[in-house]
């Protein structure tokens, strides 16, 4: 035992010391130019601190619940969230009559009726959040070109690399918070002053946080004040941004306590019986010199 | 180890009656019980184990998931998301299958490479070998297109790559390419066809898998030294020994599974396998799954023509080539003796060559410019140097260390160094560990 670990060691330090020397090459070679970056995003993603975080994080309600307010006062003018059901919603501490209210505040548009007319309803919980624009080609025109993504899954799809060694260190730390670290160094990212000399292309915005390039097209979505919290909470850019993450993982993620605790269980489980067989296994071979 | 016959006795009325018209309990009595094994085994032999639990894990899992899934286009995306969201644990079962894919893999490594470092796959073994590098290239075919199914823009592009390496082959390539696709780009007869050959498979494996076990049950396990068992002193039965020790190898690493599972289920997969797939927009670097990373290396490592071969061409050869390497292995090591344990330097070139893998994995995923590409090539040409050179020559040139005469002398001198155990143990001072 004690000259696997050696040899794994060893390896270790052989492989550590061959991506060091690999990567100071590499990065003495690359030109540091701040005006004509090559690789995005050019400012790393903060790490927050998140409730829903480690072993036994579990989500803020009132925290989604403010993320919502955000997310349907103002994300939801221009972005779609088609794989959220209202039901989905009761994760965010609602009752189910708080549910069905809140549903009924959408138009639904359904059919074909028996007469074979489409026709508008309002919307039941198992109902999903109805897209802003009747497609992707509507979404994209009205928006320069592009369509902006739906939002059900964007805290898992979305994801800055995170390089050697903090790669290694994550598995240990439980890093699974890079989708809403991204979304919310995104939304904080805006106002700030280009360096010198570099090209900002017409109709797009700089965010030196944003994945594929030095700008995006979204304009700067939320300012202070605009959205009206009633729990106390500080109504700021920072505090709008920290919400909506949360809530966009709650969209892409709602069964994540469910996992963790289940997770748990299992952990503990495979320890105690893990314990039982490795004592029946030294009994076993006890009178077996092997 | 065939060579003793069966000590299977039926005990009860109905043992007797199967055993006088299909006798399964004696075929399962002497596999799975009497089943001489050496007694030297170390954790490293608790992966075949550990990996038919993985299949049969991952064949259970598949099915569910097989019973919620829709493979069409359209569709594809968000049947996965609804067992995520709506299926009673889904999302338990679709991670336990998707990071499960990667646990296979992790174990299938772990047991390549003890093969190669014990240097099991030397006669009578080479069969036994070859079965094995057989089910580890079904393996790899089904990893690939199991990750296609979710329609995410990793799966498409990632199939529209690998698909793409059949091109390269002269004359028939475009013909291959597009008999895997069903047409001319990955659409969906192509994710059909993948669909319907992921779930045949694993079914394939399962029957390499009992052609496998079949032919290690033949020639019987290799052991931490190499020696071949001479005495009945030298094994001890599989039940309990083996099960005892196997039950808790699997346990171990069930815990770092669901590890993974309960806790970083995406991280061992791409974000962008969450957007769904694009034909019109590339991914900024497309990635295959982290288990062909070494591959991948070796495939963009050829960046350059050689004479008639193009480099797109000599990628592709190079990339199966690699995996080609491990089916000669038998026949490249030249060494007389099997385990690296007596071969100082042959364990130095083995865990040079493991380092090199995992340094080919990481270039795989880094962008194929600057000094990666030379990285890559240089970490190419040891791997193939490894099989190439270093195995048979070694082999010839080489002094090994003194080979003890039997496993249980080996077991006996081992433990006269003091590891604690009563059986033989004398205050010796521990020397060795």
């Amino acid at each position: 035992m004690k000259k696997i670990l050696t040899s794994l060691a060893l390896l270790g330090l052989v492989v550590a010391g061959t991506w060091m020397s690999s990567a100071g090459a590499i990065a003495a070679e690359e030109e540091h130019n701040a005006a004509a970056p090559t690789h995005f995003p050019i400012n790393e993603p903060k790490e927050m601190s998140w409730s829903f975080a480690g072993p036994f994080g579990t989500y803020d309600k009132a925290q989604l619940q403010r993320g919502l307010k955000v997310y349907k006062e103002v994300c939801s003018a221009c972005h779609s969230m088609n794989l959220v059901a209202f039901r989905t919603l009761e994760g965010l501490g609602y009752s189910e009559a708080q549910i069905k209210t809140l549903a009924a505040g959408y138009t639904i548009h359904d059919g074909p009726n028996d007469a074979g007319d489409m026709f508008d309803r309002p919307g039941k919980p198992s109902d999903h959040f109805p897209a802003p624009f009747p497609n992707e080609q509507a979404a994209a025109s009205a928006n320069g070109g592009a369509a902006p993504p739906d939002m059900s899954l964007l805290a898992k799809a979305r994801g800055v690399e995170r390089g050697f060694p903090r790669f290694i260190f994550d598995i240990f730390t439980q890093y699974a918070q890079g989708g809403p670290d991204y979304i919310h160094s995104l939304l904080t990212g805006y106002d700030q002053t280009p360096p010198a000399g570099m090209v900002i292309p017409e109709g797009t915005h700089y965010n030196p946080y944003f994945l594929s390039g030095v700008s995006l097209k979204m304009p700067k979505p939320l300012s202070d004040g605009q959205v009206t919290y009633d729990d106390g909470s500080p109504q700021t850019v920072d505090q709008y941004a920290r919400d909506v993450s949360a809530f966009l993982m709650f969209a892409a993620e709602p069964h994540l306590e469910d996992r963790k605790k289940t997770g748990f269980r299992v952990m503990i489980f495979l320890l105690l019986f893990g314990a039982l067989v490795y004592m029946t296994k030294r009994r076993v071979w006890a009178d077996v010199a092997h | 180890m065939s060579e003793g016959h069966s000590t299977y006795t039926p005990k009860t009325g109905i043992e007797r009656w199967f055993d006088a018209r299909m006798p399964l309990p004696r075929l399962i009595y002497d596999s799975f019980v009497a089943y001489p094994v050496p007694r030297n085994l170390n954790y490293m032999w608790t992966f075949g184990g550990i990996l038919s639990i993985m299949l049969v894990s991952q064949i259970l899992t598949g099915i569910v998931l097989a019973m919620h899934y829709t493979s069409d286009t359209n569709l594809a995306f968000d049947s996965v998301e609804k067992i995520m969201r709506d299926v009673n644990s889904g999302w338990l079962l679709r991670y336990l299958h998707s990071n499960g894919a990667s646990f296979f893999f992790v174990a299938v490594y772990i047991h390549i490479f003890r093969g190669l470092f014990y240097g099991s796959y030397k006669a009578p073994r080479e069969l036994l070998w070859i079965l094995g590098c057989i089910i580890y290239l079904l393996m790899m075919a089904t990893g690939f297109m199991g990750y296609v199914l979710p329609w995410g823009q990793m799966s498409f592009w990632g199939a529209t790559v690998i698909t793409g390496f059949f091109s390269a082959i002269p004359l028939v390539g475009n013909w291959i390419q597009e008999l895997l696709l069903g047409g001319f780009a990955v659409d969906n007869p192509t994710l059909n066809r993948f669909f319907a050959l992921h779930y045949l498979l694993p079914f394939m494996i399962a029957g390499v898998v009992v052609l496998h076990i079949w032919a290690l049950h033949v020639v019987g396990q290799s052991n931490p030294t190499g020696i071949e068992v001479k005495s009945k002193t030298d094994t001890v039965a599989f039940t309990p020994y083996a099960t005892i020790k196997d039950a808790f190898g699997m346990i171990v690493f069930l815990f770092f599974f669901a590890y993974f599972v309960f806790y970083l289920p995406n991280y061992l997969g791409h974000p962008d396998n969450y957007t769904v797939a694009n034909p019109l927009k590339t991914p900024a670097h497309i990635v295959p799954e982290w288990y062909f990373l070494p591959f991948y290396a070796i495939l963009r490592a050829i960046t350059f023509n050689i004479g008639p071969i193009n480099s797109k061409l000599g990628g592709v050869l190079c990339m199966f080539g690699a995996i080609a390497m491990l089916f000669l292995v038998p026949w490249l090591d030249t060494s007389k003796v099997r385990s690296a344990v007596y071969r100082p330097w042959y364990k130095l070139f083995f865990w040079l060559f493991v380092a090199d893998a995992i340094l080919l994995g990481w270039l795989g995923s880094q962008p194929a410019e600057g000094a990666y590409v030379f990285m890559a090539q240089m970490a190419t040409l040891f791997y193939f140097a490894f099989f190439l050179i270093v195995m048979p020559v070694l082999g010839l040139i080489e002094t090994p260390r003194r080979l003890p005469n039997s496993i249980t002398e080996a077991v006996l001198e081992k433990n006269k160094g003091g590891s604690g155990h009563p059986a033989g143990a004398t205050a010796a001072p521990e020397t060795k560990g």
